[in-house]
């Protein structure tokens, strides 16, 4: 669980993954779903790919060309669903949602994603902070059959 | 000479406060600020004269009329054209789309071929592909040269019998280049095809004059060239307008029909003026005019000019800038911050009240040129002062911390 009282550590695990993002790549295994995000705004063009199995996030990966913050977003976003079930990963998505939108939302299950925080001041990054979530959310959605 | 301390009074915008800080608007390539008497002339429509044009007899009526065809006349002037080849759309991307849809799909065919170049905007390439897939005839590209730039020389290793239509910038949005319109123009005609030029970015800037640049159709907008939105010009050679379809049909444009589905068109510019015009746009685009041509356009060339090189020189100074368009003639720079991503920094400038558009900025050129997948654009205008250069001189010095904004 990470504290907002530190905006240097805040802003380290930013520079962080932008400079070394997790998961990135271009994955070719037709095993896995993917979505192309490239619509949200002028800029962002990215990719997410998913292996699912059993209502289960088995691994995420996304690879494409963003800002500092689309790109350490979706870096941060693929750690935390890696292993989670849909349902987890769906509440998780919406609780940073919810953040970004400045309500109420459960920060203890954002782990690092909670650096993102602060993007609700500068309004016109949103999309960059939610593409690749939005990306996910939807390859989940698209499955189905993620039951309560 | 362009006494900006006494055109600041003009403008209202300028006395706005963005982040606590003045307002430093470095975005005028994609739309201008406007001046109090262009906002008067909008607010005379709404207030004292509101009626349709060209069709009633009464006091208000007449005079909007008499407005709408002084406005005809003062755009004529300004790019010494007749009155009767102006026509009033919504903006250049309207008046592509009416050329492309009205002459290049009534008249292209599938041996044809449309020539465009990399450097163009959206506006100037999407409309040449619908061409293509309704007519068969091929969009294809000049070379441009190592610095980005169209010449003489590429036109002429491409064009042929075949090129029907050569779709060009004077100005183009990203590198801010100056074309040779005339030569261009000229070698366009020799080889029997039309000169259709985007002019968003250089009518607003540089003194044009159609017949001597001998072009075929001319688009501009009046949102960057101090009017309002929603209103724009399509200058067209008045035999190529009457050769020419209408994109909407409807009221005003037509003197007669029947319900065998008989109609007469009215004559160009108004057969391509269906409907309601903008007509506060119209009155607004009249004072425009009349504000620049007060300014005089080779001192808005000399202003910016002026700027640029300052500009230049100051940035040039800083090791983490990376220039794209040194050499560029209109008052755009196109650059980035080294290590940071356009988008990051012109985030970073809002916090400094510093507008400037970060992106691609709507032209594939950045990619295959510029190696980058996006830039940071500032550019200037009538209003832009040394103040504003150096204040965004100063952010580009500090822009390496660009995070702050989120941690301050």
């Amino acid at each position: 669980m990470y504290t907002l009282n530190n905006p240097a550590i805040m802003r380290q695990i930013i520079m962080d993954h932008y400079e070394k993002p997790r998961n990135k790549r271009t994955v070719d295994d037709p095993r896995y779903i993917k979505i192309h995000m490239n619509s949200e705004s002028c800029i962002d063009d990215i990719f997410v790919f998913m292996l699912v199995e059993d209502n289960t996030v088995i691994d995420c990966a996304w690879d494409g060309i963003g800002c500092t913050i689309s790109t350490a977003s979706t870096s941060v976003m693929s750690e935390l669903l890696i292993g989670k079930s849909f349902k987890d990963a769906l509440y998780i998505i919406r609780q940073y949602e919810l953040m970004l939108d400045e309500q109420t939302f459960d920060k203890d299950v954002l782990d690092e994603a909670i650096v993102f925080i602060n993007t609700s001041k500068q309004p016109s990054r949103l999309k960059c902070a939610l593409i690749g979530w939005h990306g996910a959310e939807s390859l989940i959605k698209q499955q189905g059959d993620n039951k309560k | 000479m362009i006494d900006t301390r006494k055109i600041a009074q003009d403008f209202p915008m300028l006395r706005k406060m963005v982040n606590g800080k003045r307002l430093a608007f470095l975005d005028s390539a994609s739309t201008t600020l406007k001046p109090q008497s262009v906002i008067d002339g909008v607010v005379e429509y709404l207030t004292e004269t509101t009626s349709n044009s060209h069709r009633g007899d009464y006091q208000t009526a007449y005079e909007v009329d008499v407005r709408v065809d002084e406005t005809r006349a003062a755009v004529a002037r300004f790019i010494n054209a007749d009155k009767d080849e102006i026509v009033f759309t919504s903006g250049t991307s309207m008046s592509i789309n009416l050329v492309a849809y009205g002459y290049g799909i009534k008249h292209l065919n599938k041996d044809d071929e449309i020539l465009i170049t990399q450097a163009e905007h959206a506006s100037n390439v999407l409309p040449w592909f619908k061409v293509s897939e309704h007519t068969g005839a091929k969009v294809n590209y000049i070379p441009l040269d190592e610095e980005g730039r169209l010449t003489a020389d590429n036109l002429r290793k491409v064009v042929s019998h075949k090129t029907k239509i050569v779709a060009v910038a004077h100005v183009t949005n990203v590198m801010g280049f100056l074309v040779d319109l005339k030569q261009i123009a000229a070698i366009a005609h020799e080889f029997g095809a039309l000169i259709v030029v985007d002019g968003a970015q250089s009518v607003p800037h540089f003194p044009t004059d159609v017949k001597d640049l001998d072009v075929d159709f001319l688009s501009f907008s009046g949102h960057k060239m101090l009017g309002p939105t929603g209103i724009g010009v399509l200058f067209g050679k008045y035999h190529l307008l009457q050769a020419m379809d209408p994109l909407m049909m409807g009221g005003g444009m037509s003197a007669r029909f029947d319900m065998c589905g008989d109609i007469d068109l009215m004559l160009p510019p108004v057969k391509f003026e269906a409907g309601t015009l903008n007509l506060e746009g119209v009155f607004g685009l009249k004072k425009a005019i009349e504000y620049l041509e007060d300014l005089g356009m080779s001192n808005i060339v000399a202003h910016e000019d002026k700027l640029r090189a300052y500009a230049i020189s100051e940035l040039k100074k800083l090791e983490n800038v990376i220039v794209y368009n040194e050499k560029a003639e209109a008052g755009i720079i196109t650059l980035n911050l080294k290590g940071v991503f356009a988008q990051d920094a012109s985030t970073y400038f809002n916090s400094k009240g510093i507008a400037v558009r970060s992106g691609q900025h709507c032209a594939k050129i950045l990619t295959d040129f510029l190696k980058t997948h996006a830039t940071i654009r500032m550019s200037m205008y009538v209003y832009t002062t040394k103040e504003d250069i150096d204040l965004f001189v100063d952010a580009c010095k500090k822009g390496g911390d660009f995070l702050d904004v989120y941690f301050e």
